[in-house]
């Protein structure tokens, strides 16, 4: 039946063939993954500057008047940058606050651990295996399951306010306290992902030539000194493309916190992604102008971020060529 | 028994570091492993155990057993008695604040009586199975599955096949043109679904496919990383093989078919494994394309699920537990792909 079903398939692309000849046949086979990103890449980026150009809450862009750059001064108009509340679009400002705070400690964090995990997964010892897919399996875990599983465990009945009584204190409003909310949507986040980070530096580190650290090792040099002169320097171009690619996730931090916090309470855990997703989709009137404007900013920043990304992974080729 | 432990490679005692490697990585299993277990466990809770505080760490109801002259089973007390010591009854009728009881190993036996305030229920491990299949029954989660299986399965095919093609031309062919489109797609890599999500959804709105799973399955299908990966591979498969088959008149599609993808399987399961993963967990996507409740995958299915019946948990976390089952299953058997496909290429 298999083979019945190749032939079938053979038939159309030997057609193909003939009409238009052997040395054509390579756009024929580009064809298709082109199509794909033609119509739902590079036409959406296209038609997305025409969105921010245009106003009201038309979705076809033909129905859509002109207004120029009125939508970047509305997101942009505040008295005081530094506070939400004096600005026109203040849920655009708050998130982009929200967002700014998150993406520092949930990046600083999310380093840290990953190369402390993976200074650890690369020493030497028994069930190295087991432990490295430990710390990988949530990465394979859907944001709506880490979501769920998190907020189980966070309810004012969770287990881990059981935890918390069980040793004497009280009860912690863990997701409805705009402090602790945040808090957790960033270590959420970082169990969420920290294997994915690790497996890299742990590639990076099973990189760098074990000679060194034996004549660290004959030497005498202590754990502490052989990290900062030997590991860190030379682990330096993996560490960069970590924090950039970390720095690129976190801005676009969207589906676990959506589902864990909803951006609650109030607007204590809204990020950016999710002022575009209601700005345009959730809200009663769909203002598609400002969330195209704002795709626009974010896309700008994760642009400068991607192009640090290319130059620091050229980098991390060029070390490791030498 | 101390020496063995701390016995290493070489002879040497263990250190500091030693030490500090094996408690991190005794807290590592505990906070990786630990919520998605908890959350197993709590999925096989009642309703009425999951509302108990603090919990019980494994699935607790009361033990019920089946009398005859009863068409259901009836729950068990542990009833104190005159010496100090307790015994299990089964209770058959309440009045007021006391209860009836009978021995189960001797039902025919006289009817004993005691006070509701001096008996306690006595409690056995329980697997509230009913979790699973309820939602299944009741709610829309038979349908989510179904759609999330048909985008994982659909998708992954398409991709497989679209980026191969495009692999294959790209890496096996000179032709005018092949630079620019290999730029082109790799440059697309900069622009994630987040910033374009107004104009893709007009787009496919447009096509036809909104509110439709293959206004899901269709705009992701084509990845710069998987043209990527698969290129690279190629790039490797010998072209004399190529040679040999155009001597016999194969057509190009047919090197394709039958001698290149056959020889990329390594790298095509690779991508599909990551396909599969991305597609089962999509999630914002989805949510732009789908609002109508018959189309949803389980994602979807999930997060409306707990947005509008807060309380039943018992449901929310049985159906959480069946969407990360397929991950796990490819987790446990296939790690070893997952892990060298990300290394080598940074794919997520």
């Amino acid at each position: 039946m298999i083979t019945t079903l190749a032939r079938l398939i053979d038939a159309p692309f030997d057609a193909l063939q003939r009409r238009f000849g052997a040395a054509r046949m390579p756009y024929v086979f580009v064809a298709p993954n082109l199509l794909v990103f033609g119509i739902f890449v590079a036409a959406p980026m296209i038609l997305n500057v025409w969105y921010a150009i245009t106003g009201g809450t038309q979705f076809m862009p033909a129905d859509r008047p002109y207004v120029g750059a009125s939508n970047f001064a509305e997101l942009l108009d505040c008295t005081n940058h530094f506070i939400p509340a004096t600005c026109k679009q203040d849920r655009f400002w708050r998130a982009v606050a929200n967002t700014s705070w998150f993406v520092a400690f949930q990046v600083i964090g999310l380093v840290a651990i990953s190369l402390l995990t993976a200074l650890i997964l690369n020493r030497r010892m028994p069930w190295r295996g087991f432990f490295r897919a430990v710390f990988f399996y949530p990465v394979l875990l859907s944001p709506v399951v880490v979501a769920l599983i998190w907020k189980w465990i966070l309810q004012p009945d969770g287990v881990l306010n059981a935890i918390v009584v069980g040793s004497g204190g009280a009860r912690v409003p863990f997701l409805l306290d705009p402090g602790w909310a945040f808090s957790w949507t960033i270590v959420v986040s970082i169990w969420a992902h920290m294997g994915f980070y690790t497996l890299i530096l742990l590639a990076g580190l099973q990189a760098i030539p074990a000679d060194l650290y034996e004549a660290a090792e004959m030497d005498g040099t202590p754990h502490v000194r052989v990290f900062w002169r030997i590991t860190l320097p030379l682990l330096m171009p993996n560490m960069l493309v970590v924090l950039v690619l970390a720095l690129i996730r976190a801005v676009q931090s969207f589906d676990e916190i959506f589902v864990l916090t909803g951006g609650g309470p109030g607007t204590a855990t809204q990020y950016i992604v999710q002022y575009i997703y209601e700005t345009a989709f959730a809200n009663q009137t769909h203002i598609l102008g400002l969330a195209a404007t704002a795709s626009m900013l974010v896309g700008g920043v994760l642009l400068v971020l991607t192009l640090l990304q290319l130059a620091a992974s050229a980098r991390a080729r060029g070390e490791a060529g030498r | 028994m101390i020496r063995f432990l701390t016995r290493r490679r070489g002879g040497a005692r263990a250190d500091w570091t030693d030490w500090f490697s094996w408690a991190y990585l005794a807290l590592g299993v505990l906070v990786m492993f630990g919520p998605v277990l908890w959350l197993v466990l709590s999925s096989f809770k009642t309703q009425s155990a999951l509302q108990e505080f603090p919990p019980s760490l494994w699935p607790m109801g009361q033990k019920q057993v089946a009398v005859p002259g009863s068409d259901r089973p009836l729950p068990v007390f542990s009833l104190p008695q005159p010496d100090g010591t307790s015994v299990e009854r089964v209770m058959i009728r309440r009045v007021g604040l006391e209860g009836q009881f009978i021995d189960p190993a001797d039902p025919a036996r006289h009817v004993e009586r005691a006070r509701l305030a001096n008996v306690t229920p006595v409690r056995e491990m329980h697997f509230a199975i009913e979790n699973y299949i309820e939602p299944l029954r009741q709610f829309n989660f038979a349908r989510f599955l179904g759609n999330s299986l048909f985008v994982t399965i659909v998708a992954t095919a398409i991709t497989l096949l679209i980026n191969a093609m495009c692999a294959f031309a790209l890496s096996k062919y000179e032709f005018p043109g092949r630079n620019g489109i290999f730029l082109f797609i790799i440059s697309t890599l900069m622009i994630p679904i987040t910033v374009v999500l107004v104009p893709a959804f007009l787009i496919v709105t447009g096509l036809g496919l909104g509110n439709s799973l293959w206004g899901v399955i269709l705009p992701p299908a084509a990845t710069p990383t998987g043209v990527f990966l698969l290129r690279q591979y190629m790039l490797t498969i010998p072209d004399e093989l190529m040679d040999a088959a155009r001597m016999d008149h194969a057509s190009e599609w047919r090197l394709f078919w039958r001698i290149i993808l056959p020889l990329a399987a390594p790298a095509l399961a690779v991508l599909a494994i990551f396909s599969v993963v991305w597609r089962w967990n999509d999630f914002l996507w989805p949510l732009i394309v789908l609002n109508r409740q018959e189309n949803f995958t389980l994602q979807l299915g999930l997060a409306a699920f707990q947005g509008e019946l807060q309380t039943q948990w018992h449901y929310l976390l049985a159906m959480t537990v069946v969407t990360l089952l397929p991950v796990t299953l490819v987790f446990a058997f296939l790690q070893k792909y997952i892990t060298t496909g990300i290394a080598s290429s940074g794919m997520k």
